[in-house]
């Protein structure tokens, strides 16, 4: 699904990832942790094509093509996913049109005719009782006003509906209460499938109880120091990052 | 500037001036072609032409002396060379179908691919072109088969001129009395030469069942440079009137100075819609429509209520004030606009409201969008007089900017004569964050779709006033304007 070979960014000039090495397949969870500061929503970023970083080595290779050389929105339409550590605010413009403006968009890339009003509604509604959202949500601004949770809950919310092929969640567990963390995670588990990847971004070993991942990896300086299975988190989190750098 | 590069702009400019009569004036029929120039005879020749009565001749002439005594006013936050009113040809019949293209494939496909963008219907595309309609489909019986509903009901909506001769106890009466000839240098200049316009009255207790619209009406496209419209509501009558098709206007003409004057009496309402895409120049700013004009609403009744709604994208330089003067007590005036400037384009657009009945209110809601090397300025006055008690006004001001070579400008005053006046000003600047961009096309949209969507967001309130259909267009327009000014 995903390979990542010997990946430098930078910005401003500025190193940011250090030689990433990634290779994720079809139906796999990868969890990367790592401190803050390390290069983690730069990943994020520069897979999902953020303009503003310079490439200055490796390569980035989705379904067998060279995703480097794709648009943002390019990458969107064939199915790569980011779930924002920030949701932004687009006051003004309703949550049900910005879903249907990117469902829209991805269902043309494949060559499918737009949803009529019903179906949609239809098929929105039931994504939103994954996430366990009020339908009053469909109506407001995009994120406008949403507590922290509830900007969360609406990346997963786009997620269900778009059914990305790859999906990265930048630190989709901060900032949220128990009862959030686990609508959030349900609604991730439920989406976990044999032709899906997802990258989980955290900061917390917390969130790996609730979607239990194939492989950790653990980021530092821009680089992947250390990689193993789901107990990387729990000796990471006794031993606190410094026992990693410590290792590399 | 540099001197030369001043006279190749000066020559440009006068080229498209020349190139009004040259092109677009009709040549087969003498007389209803002036020569360029202005005087008490050009006045006199076009009150002739169109046979109009002793008194109006009397008023043209009185706003043409007075004109005389003007000066242009200076006071706007925009530049242009100064205008030759001598340059101008200040009478023209409408262009004549047989000159345009015959089908639609004579047309530039440039402005067939905007008007299909902009969701015009195919025989509106041909209409708008100019074809020889009537091969397309009969539009003058579209548009008598309205008149004919309307008139049952007696509604009068009819061009400026008809009613001269069909109602002279209505224009005599009405005409001037919002927009005093006095007014400004513009509406002297407009009361002087006035070629056409619309006329509208809604009889008492009568409630206008369709939206009226020079969208209906063909020659609207083509009237000249300076239109005169007049609505009157009488006690108890509604109207709904949009102004404008959204099809950009190729018109080569360079000034317009038109004149809007409504009036509601005894809890009549009017809600005034316009969407003004008037050809704006091209990206280094030659060419293209100065929009000089005065519109100006009287809520001369009590109860009485108007509403301007304006989606403001076209133009290389828009000067406009729709005002309201809340006379009745409980009248109640709204300005709603939205202004796009991108390029060289240099808007400078507000209302004033202006408070004289008791309880009266009105509500200012002006969103403005500035990119490229725009000028963008929104200028409004709020004034309470002494005899307003409890008075209130809202204001809410917004600009966003796209890039940084672009200005956004805020021009409020306020004018309070009366302590019982409640007024509440607010005003915000923001700009389109790489952030939203990034978040939009993440989720699949190109830059384009993302920015027209992020821009009918922050325009929604405004857009919300507009009538359905319009609004579809004039979120498309949005759209249209802004293209290419981000990433
Ligand atoms: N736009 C930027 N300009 C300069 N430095 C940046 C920018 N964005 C991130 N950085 C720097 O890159 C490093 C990694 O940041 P980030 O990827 O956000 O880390 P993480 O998500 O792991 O906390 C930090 O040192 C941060 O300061
Ligand atoms: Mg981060």
């Amino acid at each position: 699904m995903l390979e990542i070979k010997n990946l430098h960014a930078s910005i401003d000039g500025k190193e940011i990832l250090r030689g990433i090495n990634l290779t994720v397949n079809a139906g796999e969870v990868h969890a990367i942790m790592g401190p803050n500061g390390s290069g983690k929503s730069t990943l994020s970023n520069v897979i999902a094509g953020r303009d503003g970083y310079e490439i200055t080595q490796g390569t980035v290779t989705y379904k067998g093509e060279n995703l480097l050389q794709l648009k943002a929105e390019e990458r969107a339409q064939r199915g790569v996913f980011l779930a924002f550590q920030y949701p932004v605010e687009i006051p003004g413009v309703s949550n049900i049109y910005l879903l249907k403006a990117a469902l829209n968009a991805v269902r043309k890339y494949q060559g499918l005719d737009d949803l009529d009003a019903i179906d949609f509604l239809t098929l929105v509604r039931s994504k939103l009782e994954l996430v366990k959202m009020d339908e009053e949500f469909l109506h407001r601004g995009v994120n406008e006003g949403f507590s922290g949770g509830e900007k969360k809950r609406n990346e997963i919310l786009q997620m269900a509906l778009l059914e990305p092929s790859l999906a990265i969640l930048d630190e989709t567990d901060s900032g949220l209460d128990i009862d959030a963390l686990k609508t959030v995670s349900d609604g991730v588990n439920a989406l976990r499938s044999s032709d899906r990847s997802i990258v989980m971004i955290t900061h917390y070993q917390r969130l790996l109880d609730y979607i239990v991942p194939d492989f950790v990896h653990v980021l530092s300086e821009g680089q992947i120091v250390k990689t193993g299975g789901k107990e990387l988190a729990l000796e990471l989190e006794a031993k606190g990052y410094s026992w990693v750098n410590k290792n590399a | 500037m540099p001197e030369t590069e001043q006279a190749q702009e000066l020559q440009q400019i006068d080229d498209v001036l020349d190139s009004d009569y040259k092109a677009g004036f009709v040549t087969d029929i003498e007389a209803d072609t002036f020569l360029p120039g202005l005087s008490e005879q050009t006045v006199r020749d076009i009150s002739r032409i169109k046979g109009e009565p002793e008194f109006l001749l009397e008023w043209r002439l009185k706003a043409y002396r007075h004109w005389l005594t003007l000066e242009t006013p200076k006071w706007a936050h925009v530049h242009y060379p100064e205008i030759d009113y001598q340059s101008i040809s200040y009478y023209s019949s409408p262009k004549q179908n047989k000159d345009g293209p015959k089908s639609l494939d004579e047309v530039d496909p440039e402005l067939l691919r905007t008007y299909e963008k902009l969701g015009v219907p195919l025989d509106e595309r041909a209409r708008l072109a100019g074809v020889a309609v009537d091969a397309v489909f009969d539009s003058v019986s579209v548009a008598n088969t309205f008149q004919d509903k309307l008139a049952e009901d007696g509604i009068l909506f009819m061009p400026f001129s008809k009613a001269v001769h069909q109602h002279p106890e209505l224009i005599k009466k009405y005409l001037g009395s919002v927009v005093p000839y006095r007014d400004n240098f513009y509406a002297a200049l407009n009361s002087a030469v006035f070629s056409d316009g619309s006329f509208v009255y809604i009889p008492k207790g009568t409630r206008c069942p369709m939206e009226l619209s020079t969208y209906f009406r063909i020659n609207a496209a083509n009237t000249g440079q300076f239109e005169r419209t007049l609505i009157i509501a009488d006690d108890d009558a509604y109207v709904s009137y949009l102004e404008g098709c959204t099809a950009p206007m190729r018109d080569e003409n360079q000034l317009h100075a038109a004149v809007v004057e409504l009036v509601a009496h005894d809890r009549a309402e009017i809600k005034y819609s316009t969407v003004q895409n008037w050809y704006p120049g091209d990206k280094n700013g030659v060419g293209g429509i100065f929009n000089f004009v005065t519109k100006r609403a009287a809520c001369r009744g009590e109860s009485s209520k108007v509403s301007w709604t304006q989606v403001e994208t076209g133009s290389a330089i828009t000067w406009k004030y729709p005002s309201i003067i809340l006379q009745g007590d409980n009248s109640v005036g709204e300005f709603y606009s939205i202004a796009v400037t991108n390029n060289m384009q240099q808007a400078d657009t507000g209302t004033k409201m202006i408070h004289l009945g008791k309880n009266t209110s009105s509500t200012i809601i002006a969103k403005g969008i500035s990119a490229g090397r725009s000028q963008n300025s929104y200028r409004g006055l709020v004034r309470i007089g002494a005899n307003a008690e409890n008075a209130r006004n809202h204001t809410e001001c917004d600009s966003l900017l796209m890039g940084d070579q672009c200005g956004a400008h805020t021009f409020p005053y306020i004018e309070v004569k009366n302590p019982t006046a409640q007024i509440e000003h607010e005003a915000s600047t923001s700009k389109i964050s790489e952030d939203q961009l990034f978040y939009c096309k993440q989720r699949g949209l190109d830059v384009e779709d993302a920015v027209s969507m992020i821009v009918n967001g922050f325009c929604k309130q405004v857009m919300r006033q507009l009538p359905m259909e319009f609004a579809v267009e004039a979120q498309n327009l949005l759209g249209l304007s802004l293209e290419g000014s981000v990433g």
